[in-house]
């Protein structure tokens, strides 16, 4: 039986009652992945080692682990003991990093097996994974269009079948916004729900990691294992980290759901428009209430995001001087030539455009008219927030305005074009809340994602929301042809 | 036209913490290269810092000392720049909420005391080193100093010349290393300074424009720099020139000041509140035990010294004032009984020693247990005081122990009446116009014969038996 679209729960069955052994499930992932070579979903491949890993598991048959011997794929801005880990960028195309980062850690403590590193957006900006130095992804649905950024490698691993689960990281919707684009649910977690030692700095105010999976219990398998306070990031929440398995059935009776006023949704493609009115019906079907919520400032997230994200990347990525690791320009003058020839070269356009944002918006003379201000919005986005969650149990929007594109047709002219991809995902970022993305149909044989924005450590409610809905349809079970690769 | 000089100082403290400000790798001083460095202090892709709170309740201390407001919630802020030495291309330190506000430090200038208040104190990690000297055609990055905690303590500029500046780093020199927040080392860069000197005419509201002085490290460096400054200012304005401001650093070997590359300062730092750091919030509790444990400061100690000890207000005052003479003291206090004797010593013999020697008392090979041992011998009379000072000299240069010395060579003090009966007879028979000269009333001889008898004994005769005995046999 192939292993191809199984789901965790899936394979931690067949491993159990022995109808595949680890070995078998890992050869099987990886022979997948080379199969689907051309999706480009990997950077680099963790062969050797998984191999090994699984014939020690089915030597050793200790299975208490639920993730034990399960094949996963990490994106490729978490730091792999000896396995090397790029950002998608020149700039770390030689860096093998000498410790693990502890989402990973704890995946791998687990059990699980981490078969590859997958291709993202170069230091996670971009929502279409077009600005990796290695590559574009195709989405697994349709060949020459993107799968979304900037985890779009592995949402694509995942959509392919390749991998039942893949970690990834979210800034600005870049969990969210592949997993709408592949046909598959991703899950950004509280900010600081999950440890950010390890995990390459973009905007370290708005990182968070969480997992892209089949399913929403897949990812609350996942997200038991991820969380938890962690004494290298002081700014991982030392709170309780609840069952989220435990609660996945539980009846979403009388849930109340806010839809935000402000969001005006008859300005979207009239099918998009039209699978989210069929979700919100299957939803008061379950018995959710709906009711309409505002967020004044909500319509400023996008620039607040803009203004903030740039600025921390700006300092986080001053640390890639060619001094002490990845790239380093040849034959150059002196200390300042080496900074600017070994950035200039090992950067990409996308990375330069948002250093130079940030840099302008914290020089002297801007800082209080932009990063400042920024901060102040920010705020007050959180504080609607905060506001709306007196009323509501969950907020409901699209993930994305638009299904995928094609490859080179947004933001090539005009960057703020993809910027606004962001525009539903960005706000929950800013305040730091968790959000998930579930397929829930198609458009033009593309898929739809449903967005469900959650209150403080309340991904417990999210992931019931998403489990229930996912017992009552079938949009999570849909599979890509993939006949074209 | 007569000038008036303007000075504000900003010293840099090394806190003296076990391990670093935002990392676990080790602080100390002398390590080979890049050894005290761990995946944090190099700034590796991923990492994130953790602080150390020691190096704030250290903070704590040096604000309480001085009267300040503490800052129960200081946040820290990035200040960016590109530097081979500083691994994360940016500096974290403290901008907005400085963990010390206030205070105040009191110098004593010609026996007059003044105030200098204080701005503001801030957590910072220190840079790496870069090394330029040492490879050819190329630059060495040693990272052991990078993060390691420093505090920035920042002076108004209430301070008007080079003695009040040298002054206030001696006052600041003694209440870190008393308060052991800092091993005050300043050979080592532990304590350094910048001097921000301006000049302006007697009477201006106005400061002049300033320039900054950077890295001094020695009290008379400190002096050195600024005279040249304020002469190199006045200089200037008299030739109705204007001063630039700059950065300038110290160059000892020719005693003058020149400017540092026009880059240095041409800085934007881009300054923004750390985002991988949380505010640091310090406990009531957390300030009420840095009270508790509060140390004792030299002023608390030269009283208990003279109450405890008997010590006299001079003797107490000169102990107390040094830090690692004051621990010096109290530590030989615990092996010896004779006070007086101890003080004594310490502000005689060994503190003329250790000015010959231009070092502090815990960097000679003198230990307290074997000072207090020299004194027990002298107070037991197992040797005499002059004895006594040239074993002083042999500990002072091989560090041995007094009774080693005065067993190996024999020292033992001659206290025994009957042998030195024997050799005062044999003086008095081996001198006998003396003794004539003597008895006819020349009482000056009496020396001569004790000068006889120490001959003889090289030195090791109890100096009061043979007082008492020669009396009686001369009579």
């Amino acid at each position: 039986m192939s292993i191809q679209f199984k789901s965790i729960a899936d394979l931690r069955e067949m491993l159990d009652d022995k109808s595949i052994s680890a070995s078998e499930l890992i050869q099987e992932s990886l022979e997948l992945a080379k199969k689907y070579k051309e999706l480009n979903c990997f950077v680099t491949m963790n062969e050797e080692f998984s191999v090994k890993k699984a014939n020690a598991i089915d030597v050793n048959k200790k299975t208490s682990s639920r993730l034990s011997g399960i094949p996963l794929a990490q994106k490729d801005l978490f730091c792999t003991e000896g396995l090397r880990t790029t950002c998608s960028s020149k700039i770390l195309s030689n860096f093998i990093p000498p410790y693990t980062a502890t989402a990973v850690k704890k995946l791998e403590d687990a059990g699980s097996i981490t078969i590859g590193k997958t291709n993202m957006d170069e230091f996670a900006m971009g929502s279409s994974n077009e600005t990796s130095f290695f590559g574009n992804v195709h989405n697994p649905w349709k060949k020459g269009y993107v799968p979304g950024g900037s985890s779009g490698g592995s949402a694509a691993a995942v959509a392919a079948g390749i991998v039942p689960a893949a970690t990834g990281t979210d800034t600005g919707g870049s969990i969210r916004q592949p997993a709408a684009h592949c046909g598959i649910t991703g899950l950004k977690p509280t900010y600081g729900r999950i440890s950010r030692w390890g995990m390459i700095a973009f905007a370290s105010s708005l990182d968070q990691a969480g997992p892209l999976a089949r399913t929403a219990e897949d990812c609350a398998i996942l997200l038991n294992t991820m969380s938890g306070h962690d004494a290298k990031d002081t700014t991982s929440l030392n709170s309780n980290v609840p069952d989220f398995l435990e609660n996945i059935n539980q009846p979403i009776d009388g849930l109340k759901i806010g839809l935000i006023k402000e969001f005006n949704l008859s300005d979207l493609d009239s099918q998009v428009q039209a699978r989210f009115e069929e979700s919100k019906k299957a939803y008061e079907k379950l018995g959710a209430q709906f009711i309409e919520v505002s967020l004044p400032n909500i319509s400023a997230s996008v620039p607040t995001y803009y203004s903030i994200a740039p600025a921390e990347c700006s300092s986080n990525l001053s640390r890639f001087d060619g001094v002490r690791f990845g790239h380093r320009a040849e034959s150059t003058d002196d200390l300042n030539d080496l900074y600017i020839k070994s950035r200039s070269e090992g950067f990409g356009d996308e990375v330069k455009r948002r250093i130079l944002i940030g840099t302008y918006a914290l020089s002297a003379g801007y800082y209080d008219a932009y990063y400042k201000k920024a901060q102040q919005v920010r705020r007050l986005i959180k504080n609607d927030f905060d506001n709306a969650f007196q009323s509501v149990d969950a907020l409901m929007t699209p993930t994305s305005p638009n299904t995928a594109f094609k490859f080179g047709s947004k933001g090539t002219q005009n960057p703020v074009e993809l910027y606004l991809e962001d525009l539903f995902t960005i706000s929950s970022n800013l305040a730091g809340l968790p959000a998930i993305s579930i397929p829930h149909g198609q458009v033009n044989s593309l898929p739809v994602g449903l967005q469900l924005i959650g209150n403080f450590l309340r991904e417990d409610q999210l992931l019931n929301a998403a489990h229930i809905f996912q017992k009552n349809s079938d949009y999570h079970l849909a599979k890509p042809n993939l006949g074209d690769f | 036209m007569s000038w008036e000089t303007v000075i504000g100082l900003e010293t840099h403290v090394q806190l003296s913490t076990k391990t670093k400000l935002f990392s676990r790798a080790s602080t100390a001083f002398g390590a080979s290269p890049n050894t005290n460095v761990n995946l944090i202090d190099c700034g590796l892709p991923g990492v994130l810092p953790s602080v150390n709170k020691e190096a704030f309740y250290k903070a704590i201390r040096f604000g309480m000392a001085v009267g300040a407001q503490i800052n129960q919630t200081s946040i820290f802020d990035r200040k960016n720049y590109f530097y081979a030495d500083l691994p994360k291309g940016y500096q974290i330190t403290q901008m907005d909420l400085p963990i010390v506000i206030g205070g105040s430090i009191e110098i004593i200038i010609d026996e007059l005391t003044k105030t200098i208040n204080i701005t503001r104190a801030h957590l910072e990690e220190d840079a790496g080193k870069s090394i330029h000297d040492e490879f050819e055609g190329f630059s060495a990055i040693d990272l052991n100093r990078a993060g390691t905690p420093l505090l920035e303590i920042v002076s108004e500029p209430e301070i008007s010349n080079a003695k009040e500046a040298v002054a206030y780093m001696k006052a600041m020199h003694q209440l870190v290393t008393f308060l052991d927040v800092s091993d005050g080392n300043m050979a080592q860069g532990s304590l350094r300074c910048d001097a921000n000197v301006s000049i302006r005419k007697k009477g201006d509201k106005e400061l002049g424009t300033r320039t900054e002085i950077k890295n001094i490290n020695s009290f008379k460096f400190i002096e050195k720099a600024i005279n040249f400054e304020i002469k190199r200012q006045i200089k200037i304005l008299e030739n109705g020139e204007k001063v630039v401001q700059e950065t300038r650093l110290y160059d000892s070997s020719k005693d003058e000041t020149r400017p540092m590359r026009s880059k240095e300062f041409a800085n934007d730092y881009r300054y923004f509140p750390e985002p991988d750091l949380l505010p640091v919030i310090i406990s009531d509790e957390e300030i009420q035990k840095i009270r508790d444990e509060f140390p004792e400061l030299p002023k608390e100690k030269e009283i208990r010294y003279q109450q405890e000890y008997g010590l006299t207000a001079y003797d107490a005052q000169i102990i107390a004032s040094s830090k690692s003479m004051a621990d010096f003291f109290e530590t030989a206090l615990q092996k010896t009984k004779n006070y007086t004797l101890l003080s004594n010593w310490l502000i005689g013999e060994i503190s003329a020693y250790l000015n010959k020697q231009q070092i502090e008392i815990n960097e000679s090979k003198l230990s307290a247990d074997k000072v207090a041992m020299l004194i027990n011998r002298i107070d037991d009379q197992t040797i005499s005081g002059k004895i006594g000072k040239s074993i002083f000299e042999e500990m002072c240069t091989n560090g041995s122990s007094p009774d080693e010395i005065i067993k190996s060579q024999g020292l033992e003090q001659i206290s025994d009446d009957g042998a030195i009966e024997e050799i005062i007879l044999t003086v008095i028979n081996e001198n006998p116009t003396q003794v004539e000269a003597y008895l006819a009333g020349k009482d000056k001889l009496f020396g001569f014969f004790v000068g006889q008898v120490m001959k003889l004994t090289e030195g090791k005769a109890n100096p009061k038996a043979v007082n008492s005995i020669l009396k009686d046999k001369l009579k």
